[in-house]
Order: structure tokens, then C-alpha cells, then sequence
């Protein structure tokens, strides 16, 4: 029938562009930890993931974080297992780390295996400035933001 | 009087208007994500160290323990939870800022 509701899509090696927007500080709410989780459900399906931190998202990539005397999950350890699962890409802003006094040094490492260089092991948090970071967000197909 | 703030404030207004609103002899408490308002280097640090003349600005020690955070700007207490009951007993009335 000419007004059948199509169903079946073929979308086998569509790959998009997604950014994982993060602002919002550690533990406070539980934005932070939604995020991980649905990044690293999203690197089940072979997208192009970006993560970007800023504002007090930079705060999520501190250094140092012991969770003991406040009862909750310390979820540091998550953000350097992305690697493992080919997210390679988290980019935090320039500025909002300067507006915090924060520098690279006081954030977590995290590392990826780069397939296409002999599985050579680099890192995958990189510090962008604002502008390089609002004109990547208007060359995805979908940004979560929180 | 007791002023509790738990959210950042860079994200939210709220410690600036707690401080506004916080008289000589009183206490705020940063507590939860409230708690990178009592960071060194930050735009805010100006105002906390010349407030804290006047009010006690306290910052709960787990929540900073939990977001990483050491550079505690000098004049800010930090108290743990049997430090936080006290301040309770001790200033009233008691505003949660949301």
C-alpha cells in the first residue's frame, strides 16, 4: 500500500559524529556519571565519539578524587578505560580550565592504542581552545549535552 | 545564622547571593558541589578571603576530598560531618540555598 509506514532502515556502516557534551561538576548531581555510562554504551555501535568537557566538566577529569568519606562510587578509574574502548577523543576547554586554575598536571591520565600506528599508546585528553571546540560542535550529526 | 550552599558557583548563583545576604557573625557551609567555591584561583577567591573576616566560610572536608580538591583558600574551615552538626546547633536559623 502507497501509505505503508516504512520500518526497516539500512543503516550497516552508517557512521555518525557524536559529541558527549559535559558541564556539570563530579558527585554534585548525577549528570557526570550518566554521561560515562551512556558513552561508553554508545562504543558498543562504532560511532565517531567525541567527548568534550567544560565549564565544570573539567572538574570530572581532576586528579586525586577519594570518594571514601562521602559513600559514593569513585567513577575516576571509568574515564581511563575509554581507551579500551576506542574513545580517543576528550577535549576540554582552554578557558574554563583557566578560570578554575586547573592545568593539565591536575588532571587524570588517559590513554588509547592507536590502530593506526602500531597500536602506539598516546593520549587522549587534549586541552582546545573555545573556538576550535565551537566549530567541532557544529560539524556533528548528534551532541548529548548535560 | 547558618547558610548552606551546595552547588558550584560558577554554575549557579547561589553562593554569591548567600554571601550578599550573610551578616556579620554568621556562617556559610559549602558542602557538595558547593564546595570549588572555596578553591584558590578562582575568580571567587577575592570575595571569600575578604568575607571571611566578617562570617565563618566552613567547607565540608569529604565532599572536597571526593571532587580532588586541596588548595583551600587560607580563612575557609574545612570541618568534617560532626563539625557540620555543630554549626547547626551553634548558628540558626539555618537557609539551604538552592
Amino acid at each position: 500500500m502507497s501509505d505503508e509506514i516504512q520500518t526497516e532502515y539500512d543503516t550497516a556502516g552508517v557512521e555518525k559524529k557524536f559529541m558527549f557534551l559535559n558541564r556539570k561538576a563530579p558527585y554534585g548531581t548525577i549528570y557526570a556519571l550518566e554521561m560515562l555510562e551512556t558513552v561508553l554504551i554508545s562504543a558498543a555501535f562504532d560511532q565517531d565519539v567525541t567527548l568534550v568537557f567544560m565549564d565544570d566538566g573539567v572538574y570530572q577529569l581532576k586528579k586525586g578524587c577519594d570518594t571514601k568519606a562521602v559513600n559514593m562510587k569513585n567513577f575516576s578509574a571509568t574515564y581511563k578505560a575509554l581507551g579500551d574502548y576506542d574513545i580517543s577523543k576528550l577535549f576540554v576547554e582552554k578557558e574554563s580550565m583557566e578560570a578554575r586554575g586547573l592545568t593539565q598536571d591536575d588532571l587524570i591520565e588517559v590513554i588509547y592504542e592507536d590502530e593506526d600506528d602500531d597500536w602506539a599508546e598516546k593520549p587522549a585528553i587534549h586541552v582546545k581552545s573555545r573556538d576550535e571546540i565551537a566549530k567541532l560542535m557544529e560539524e556533528q550529526d548528534v551532541i548529548i549535552s548535560a | 545564622m547558618l547558610h548552606l550552599v551546595n552547588k558550584s558557583p560558577f554554575e549557579r548563583g547561589a553562593f554569591e547571593s548567600a554571601l550578599n545576604m550573610a551578616r556579620k557573625g554568621s556562617a556559610i557551609l559549602l558542602i557538595e558541589d558547593g564546595v570549588y567555591a572555596a578553591l584558590k584561583n578562582t575568580p571567587f577567591e577575592d570575595k571569600v578571603s575578604a568575607a571571611a573576616k566578617d562570617i565563618r566560610i566552613c567547607v565540608l572536608g569529604p565532599d572536597l576530598e571526593a571532587r580532588g580538591v586541596d588548595q583551600v583558600i587560607e580563612g575557609v574551615e574545612v570541618v568534617d560531618y560532626g563539625g557540620f552538626v555543630d554549626l547547626t546547633v551553634d548558628h540558626t536559623p539555618v537557609q539551604s540555598w538552592l
